[in-house]
């Protein structure tokens, strides 16, 4: 589902394929509701080893992270979230299509940009994948409304599925869109040209050497 | 004081001082973002660096590290040879890290290699790095501290080119650099260069470099032509905050350079992310410490 709050657009969790018809790289989205923290073991056991993954994350979202969590005092079980803030998406790239198919994920998470297997599973099954600012893991733990599950602990903390209920967690800035168009690919083009233009200014005024 | 006296209070101000590298960002980082930021005018760019301002509000409110990657500490020690303390430097060094880990707390970066298992005290085999430049004849002892996160590590690289390949290629070194890996280091860069003999000489000046307030200049007059065309240049590519694009790249670019071999030319390029934070220290003989990066805090109380 998606809600316009003001002048933010929240996508709310189950998540479906129309609502993601319309938005479109750059664009800036914020997130409600379920989104679990998922990485490269997690990941490799599931498209390798064919394991289930113990939380439903179909019309969810995952974020490629592994955060800091602290136990809340006087609780058996429960866990708060202290500091959770992306990895590098491009890590989990080689996994990334399989996974969309098995698991029907909508929304990705993470840093960094994602390659061509991520741009078949973004259009081929009606899924994006965003970009978390990095560097701002306070901000992302402060959006954390509760740790409502958590599985596979036995991964360690960081890798350890936990599993969030969010509150407009965001903001997520959209680097690959449900036509499979990808943000960062785009840029890089342009980066490029630019590059070789500032070179040419550059030589002419470093000829330190005579 | 007792010797052993003099150097707890070391160790604990040097804590003290790591910890709060981890949350709060230097004066002069903070004001560089704040005047890039407000130069932007589209919406994405915007958001970002308003998220980024908040984040750096939040976690000193909630006192907490601002970014959850609390690197690998590294010190850069100006030691003068009368400092009291001399003898005891390093391993003091090693304990306040460790103090700071659990105070902090900071993450556990610290993985032995070979051995490949994390320490978790944040220490190893020869972490922190500890670079030591004395000072002949002095008493007191300055120290840089810095905190090298894993994404603006990656950047790295030295090679030697031939001389043939002048300043022009040293050019090319850089900037293809940028939007190869400086791209994902979580820009606004500040952007360390070393230009030397060798690639150890280049590499230990491209990260000394990175210790230099933003908005200084190279003493040669060359060198610092050469620090504004790259700042330029690079900006000129807009990488943007975190890279998405947007009217500057980086914080600065810093050169720093030796006499070099008439058959080589050493470059390094080292990257600081916006997250960048070192801190800079003079502890006098009777171990006053002068912060003169951050306003923030008064490591005599
Ligand atoms: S590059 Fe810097 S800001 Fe980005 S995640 Fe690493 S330490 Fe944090």
């Amino acid at each position: 589902m998606i809600e316009i709050r003001g002048d933010k657009k929240v996508l709310v969790t189950p998540v479906s394929a129309e609502d993601l018809a319309d938005i479109k790289i750059g664009d800036i989205v914020w997130l409600d509701g379920d989104l679990m923290t998922c990485r490269d073991v997690a990941h490799r056991r599931l498209v390798e080893y064919g394991r289930e993954l113990p939380y439903d994350i179909k019309g969810k979202a995952i974020f490629h992270a592994g955060p800091i969590v602290r136990k809340i005092e006087g609780t058996e079980d429960d866990y708060e979230m202290v500091s959770v803030g992306p990895t590098t998406s491009m890590r989990m790239e080689k996994f990334e299509y399989e996974f969309t198919k098995l698991t029907g994920v909508r929304v990705i998470v993470g840093k960094g940009g994602m390659g061509p297997n991520t741009e078949r599973a973004c259009k081929e099954f009606g899924a994006i994948h965003c970009v978390f600012p990095a560097g701002c893991a306070v901000v992302a733990a402060t959006e954390v409304e509760k740790i409502a599950e958590h599985h596979w602990d036995e991964l360690g903390m960081p890798e350890t599925l936990w599993c969030c209920k969010v509150k407009e967690f965001g903001p997520l800035i959209v680097s690959i869109d449900a036509q499979g168009r990808n943000m960062f690919e785009e840029n890089k083009v342009i980066f490029n040209e630019r590059k070789e233009a500032a070179k040419q200014a550059i030589y002419p005024e470093v000829k330190f050497i005579k | 004081m007792t010797r052993e006296e003099s150097v707890k209070l070391m160790t604990d101000k040097m804590a003290k001082f790591v910890a709060h590298i981890a949350k709060k960002l230097p004066d002069d980082v903070v004001a560089k973002l704040e005047e890039l930021g407000a130069q932007e005018n589209a919406a994405l760019p915007k958001v970002l660096y308003e998220t980024m301002t908040k984040n750096q509000n939040l976690a000193v409110s909630l006192d907490r590290p601002s970014c959850q990657d609390t690197g690998v500490l590294q010190f850069w020690v100006k030691c003068g040879t009368k400092f009291p303390l001399i003898d005891d430097l390093e391993a003091l060094l090693k304990e306040a890290v460790v103090q700071a880990t659990f105070a902090a707390p900071l993450r556990h970066n610290s993985v032995e290699t070979f051995d490949e298992y994390n320490t978790k005290r944040n220490v190893g085999k020869g972490t922190p790095t500890v670079f030591w430049d004395i000072v002949p004849n002095s008493d007191q002892c300055e120290i840089y501290a810095y905190m090298a996160g894993g994404g603006c590590t990656l950047p790295g690289k030295a090679m030697v080119l031939m001389p043939g390949a002048g300043y022009e290629g040293i050019t090319d070194f850089v900037l293809d650099q940028m939007t190869s890996y400086g791209l994902n280091a979580c820009p606004p860069l500040l952007v360390g260069v070393g230009v030397a003999t060798s690639v150890e000489t280049a590499a230990l000046l491209s990260k000394k470099a990175l210790m230099r307030p933003i908005g200084s200049h190279n003493e040669n007059e060359n060198a610092a032509k050469m620090e504004k065309l790259l700042e330029d240049g690079i900006n000129a590519i807009g990488l943007g905050p975190q890279g998405m694009g947007g009217k500057f790249s980086v914080m600065g670019v810093n050169i720093e350079n030796t006499a070099r071999h008439p058959s080589t030319i050493g470059v390094a390029v080292n990257v600081g992310c916006w997250s960048h934070r070192r801190g800079h220290v003079v502890f006098d003989k009777d171990l006053n410490a002068t912060v003169d990066t951050h306003s923030t805090v008064d490591l005599n109380q």
